[in-house]
């Protein structure tokens, strides 16, 4: 063909063909999502401590180990209550005149999920302590630890948010751990991270794949499927109460002899379990949050993971039911009302 | 999982019609040796039997034959006779059907598998010592009658016959008859006899071919281009080990500028666009005004690109490792500011090569050129639709992304490199590429279907599902362009394989080759829904990028550097270095991607049945243990990488004698002409 041998031609046909595709898969999507996506009203937009949090969140390069995207697929159920919509990134607007919009969904899951994260682990000092050493909280973590976001202080002053670190990660320094205004801005922006609530109307996207329902037909033929309580305690409480139940003295009570946990009227034990527990804070225990709740946890759930802990670590306490736990979830209802 | 078992299912069905094939050819053998061993010796069964004994069989025979009279008749005959010819039946089994998408009915179909073959081995077994049996009674009938006709025939002619036969047994070549017995004299240069050297530690290969010297400015630049790669070659990947050792010792320091997240994009951001990038380009200035037999446009426009790239490398890491970046886009991680040089470098670029390939000499434009041009092209199209803030926000800043990031991989990288070995490969093997309608082909296809797949890194997110859809589409269409390039790559090396023992750059291309088919469709593997459930999100995702931006990229840059720099310079690099150089970044790129491919699939699994986070983490730690290791094996071959271009600078102290020898007698002479 002669135009083959006309540069001109040759490099300028090259150039429309690209051109015009990447119109059609990058520029008209890219625009048209623009148009028809907007925030859903029960977005927050982030407080002004949350931005500064953001950018020192992108500055660190975060997104390369953390997503923030539920997809609609069944296994990333763990990560939010429904899967990610376009409109819950509809806000996000460019950063500045220097640097781009920062979606920051991210490619790579070497940590957690984060969108929301702060409904699940919005625990300010956890996050505290974790940010100066996650190695302190998660032993087998591999993310980088930030101690350049906290101070050595001999005496804290007023108002200095002192953070909770066992004598061998200061390496024989002698102080208290302060944070700094940057580590408060990046909880601050952590503690932001929630799925925003979808208006009635709105019907949230299926999470595609189901596991396949192999359990379902073990449980028809009579013998009731036992849920792993120790996997589940993994998933929700092990990062504060720890793998062996001791917790982390002056942030997390242990829950090895825990009077709660031990005793055999569940009442109290089931209501923090559901709806969190400030009462142990002038002891120097952070809040729990309403984990239960926030993971949507069912009785049976909720009967495993109480198992597990009644008879771990020397704990020996009687088994409870899930129809146990359902009692006490109906009284604490009513008790609402 | 599914695609192990869906090849465990091929083999088994391959191996089930093998069996099948043998056993039928197995009895069509023995049915016509039967009615061959009932059909009497003629007068052509008697040649043919006569010609197919060996020499010792005639002479005993020929004695027999002698002694007939005196004695009793007795004949021993080895059968040679059988060999049954085949008729290809096959017996095809049938297996593939719309069933097999289940893992369960593809593993349940694997197991049944195993136990069908074990019967099927067992059969063929049985079969064989069958057959055996009956050719074995077949050949006794055969000798008998075979005694029969001898013992009929009159003995003079049968005497003749074996002495004839035993004479043409007999000859042989003197290996004299067309050289004759006089020394040999070496008029061609054929003749390379090497000079004895002991036992030589590596194999010899070949030298490098000298060609017309390169002009010297133009040499200059590209050494220039090379030598700065090989800077940010060392760079990236000290980084990137460095990266890959805080997988193990997370604690390893504590410094703001070092952490994961600050040298993660380090590492990425400058051996793209320092090591690879300025890598192509050097080898692009070569090529360009090489196939289009006119020297470059402007050499001043080639340095300003040299120093651009490398100023945006320079400040794009030292920003990074002070937490300025550009919101995290995988490799939009530079901010605009220093993105912009980089763009201007490579306009500079393009006009030079467009002004170069406008005063060609030839009347057509070498393919190379087409990739090489529109690649450049490309790359500006992508980092101006991916910096230009007014369809960024929200959502559309991933839709960019996902284009972007991925053009960025098969529009500059891809497209350029294999602008690159369409050049050099030829070059290399001596002989033109296989076909260069493939090579159009191939860019078309490249064009219309890479252009699509972007969002396939975001599947299942809330980018339209659509366009999620587009890109597994896209995926599957990258089959054509890459099979047309690997086919032309492999068809060039046809009748050249010899050549590949003995040359030293070769085996790079080989590797590159072979890594740009599997590294490729791994990549349409990967984009498929359901193995994105598995793969996506892991470090299946860090493999492949190894496998493809080192397995191939790197690979081909190191074959056209050891290919084209002797040329420039007339000094090679030492073979053993180079060896090293070879076979540790091949061992280490296969430690790094294997173990890694495999827990990330086990991590994937992990996800799918809902354990908890961490324990995923743990399971990984042995992987990314050998993940080290395999960065530690590679890092260790970049030494020998820049080593090796060291050794291959130019150099002005050595000395060679035959060159100098026609120097001083030249001299001499001017001096007595002179007087």
């Amino acid at each position: 063909m002669e135009w083959f041998d006309d540069h001109k031609k040759l490099f300028l046909a090259a150039l429309l063909l690209f051109v015009g595709l990447t119109v059609l898969v990058a520029i008209i999507p890219a625009l048209k999502n623009e148009r028809i996506n907007q925030a859903l009203p029960g977005a927050e937009p982030l407080s002004q401590d949350a931005i500064a949090g953001k950018y020192i969140y992108i500055a660190n390069g975060c997104v390369g180990c953390h997503t923030q995207q539920v997809r609609n697929v069944d296994m990333d159920k763990m990560w939010g209550q429904r899967p990610s919509m376009a409109a819950d990134y509809a806000l996000i607007r460019r950063t500045d005149f220097w640097r781009n919009t920062a979606t920051l969904m991210g490619t790579e899951r070497t940590g957690p999920d984060l969108t929301n994260v702060g409904t699940r682990q919005g625990n300010k000092e956890w996050n505290l302590t974790h940010l100066f050493n996650p190695r302190i909280l998660v032993k087998e973590s591999v993310m980088p630890a930030y101690p350049w976001l906290f101070e050595i202080k001999k005496e804290p002053a007023q108002g200095d948010v002192v953070v909770n670190v066992p004598a061998e990660y200061l390496k024989g320094i002698d102080g208290k751990v302060v944070a700094t205004k940057e580590a408060l801005q990046l909880v601050a922006y952590l503690q932001s991270l929630k799925q925003a609530k979808l208006p009635d109307q709105i019907i949230a996207p299926e999470f595609l794949y189901k596991k396949a329902k192999t359990e379902a037909t073990a449980g028809s033929d009579g013998a009731a499927t036992e849920i792993d309580g120790a996997e589940l305690y993994g998933i929700h409480c092990q990062a504060c109460h720890q793998a062996n139940g001791e917790g982390l003295p002056g942030a997390f009570p242990p829950l090895k002899g825990s009077k709660v946990v031990l005793d055999d009227n569940i009442d109290l034990y089931v209501d923090i379990i559901m709806n969190g527990y400030t009462a142990r804070e002038s002891e120097g225990y952070g809040p729990m949050l309403a984990v239960g709740t926030n993971a949507n946890l069912s009785p049976e759930e909720v009967a495993a993971i109480m198992n597990h802990e009644r008879t771990s670590w020397g704990n020996n306490a009687k088994k409870v039911t899930p129809d146990d736990v359902k009692k006490v979830l109906e009284a604490i209802k009513s008790e609402k009302k | 999982m599914e695609i192990f078992f869906d090849g465990l299912i091929v083999f088994s069905l391959a191996v089930i019609i093998f069996l099948a094939i043998w056993i039928n050819k197995r009895v069509k053998g023995i049915l016509k040796d039967m009615q061959n061993s009932k059909k009497d010796f003629d007068k052509e069964a008697y040649k043919n039997q006569i010609s197919n004994m060996s020499r010792q069989q005639l002479s005993s025979l020929l004695d027999v034959l002698k002694n007939r009279k005196l004695s009793v008749l007795k004949i021993v005959i080895l059968s040679t006779l059988f060999s049954g010819i085949s008729n290809y039946a096959s017996a095809q089994n049938s297996g593939s059907g719309a069933l097999l998408s289940e893992t369960g009915i593809i593993i349940t179909i694997a197991l049944l598998l195993i136990p069908i073959i074990l019967v099927m081995a067992l059969f063929a077994i049985r079969m064989r010592k069958l057959t055996r049996n009956y050719a074995a009674k077949n050949d006794l009938t055969r000798a008998k009658k075979f005694a029969e006709y001898l013992k009929n025939q009159p003995e003079e002619e049968i005497e003749r016959d074996i002495t004839g036969r035993q004479q043409s047994l007999d000859y042989s070549l003197t290996h004299k008859e067309l050289s004759g017995n006089l020394p040999a004299q070496d008029t061609k240069g054929i003749l390379n006899v090497k000079p004895d050297m002991g036992l030589p530690f590596v194999a010899i290969k070949k030298k490098a071919i000298t060609r017309k010297p390169v002009d010297p400015q133009l040499s200059k630049l590209v050494l220039w281009y090379l030598i700065c790669a090989t800077f940010w070659l060392l760079f990236g990947t000290t980084i990137g080990e460095y990266v890959g050792i805080k997988f193990v010792a997370p604690d390893a320091d504590h410094l703001s500028w070092l952490s994961f997240g600050r040298l993660r994009p380090v590492h990425t951001n400058s051996v793209f666009w320092g090591w690879a990038s300025l890598g192509m380009l050097g080898l692009g200035y070569y090529v360009v005004p090489r196939v289009g037999n006119r020297p470059l446009y402007s050499y001043k426009l080639g340095w300003y690109s040299l120093y651009l790239i490398n100023a945006t490398v320079l400040l794009g890491s030292l920003a990074l490792m002070d937490g300025i970046n550009n919101g995290g886009g995988e490799y939009r991680e530079y901010i605009w500011p220093i993105m912009l040089l980089f763009g201007i470098g490579l306009v500079l670029t393009l006009i030079n090569f467009l002004k170069t390939i406008a005063r060609r000499a030839t009347k057509e434009i070498y393919i190379s050129n087409w990739y090489i041009v529109s690649a450049i092209m490309f790359c500006l199209v992508i980092a101006t639709v991916a910096y230009v803030p007014s369809w960024q926000n929200g959502l559309g800043e991933t839709i960019v992304q996902g284009y972007y990031m991925h053009q960025g991989v098969g529009m500059w990288f891809m497209l350029f490199t294999l602008g690159l070995v369409y050049y050099y490969l030829p070059q290399q093997l001596n002989k033109p590429i296989y076909s260069y309608s493939l090579g159009i082909l191939a860019f078309w296809t490249q064009i219309l279907f890479y252009t699509l797949i972007g969002t396939h890194h975001f599947v299942f997110s809330s980018i339209p599902w659509w366009l999620q859809t587009v890109a597994i589409f896209g995926s599957v269409g990258m089959v054509i362009p890459v099979i047309a390039g690997t086919t032309n790559f492999l068809m060039t090396f046809k009748n050249g394989w010899y050549q590949l023992a003995d040359s030293y750059t070769l085996p790079f291309f080989l590797v590159g080759t072979i890594f740009y088919f599997t590294g490729s469709m791994q990549g349409t593997a990967e984009a498929f829904r359901s193995t994105n459930l598995i793969w996506h999100f892991t470090d299946f995702t860090t493999a492949h990028s190894h496998l493809t931006m080192y397995g191939i990229i790197s690979f081909y840059i190191w074959a056209c550097v050891y290919t084209i720099v002797p040329r420039m310079t007339n000094n090679e690099a030492p073979q053993v270095t180079v060896g090293a150089h070879f076979w540790l970044a091949l061992i280490g790129l296969l430690f790094y991607t294997v173990p890694l491919m495999y827990g990330a699939t086990m991590k994937g699994k992990m996800w799918m049945e809902g354990k908890p986070f961490i324990d995923s983490v743990v399971l990984m730690a042995p992987y990314w243990l050998w993940r080290a290791i395999g960065g530690t094996l590679m890092w260790i071959s970049h030494l020998f990488f820049a080593y090796n271009l060291y050794k291959m600078m130019p150099s002005t102290a050595k000395v060679d004698v035959g060159e100098k020898a026609i120097e001083i007698l030249q001299s001499e002479l001017n001096v007595a002409q002179s007087k």
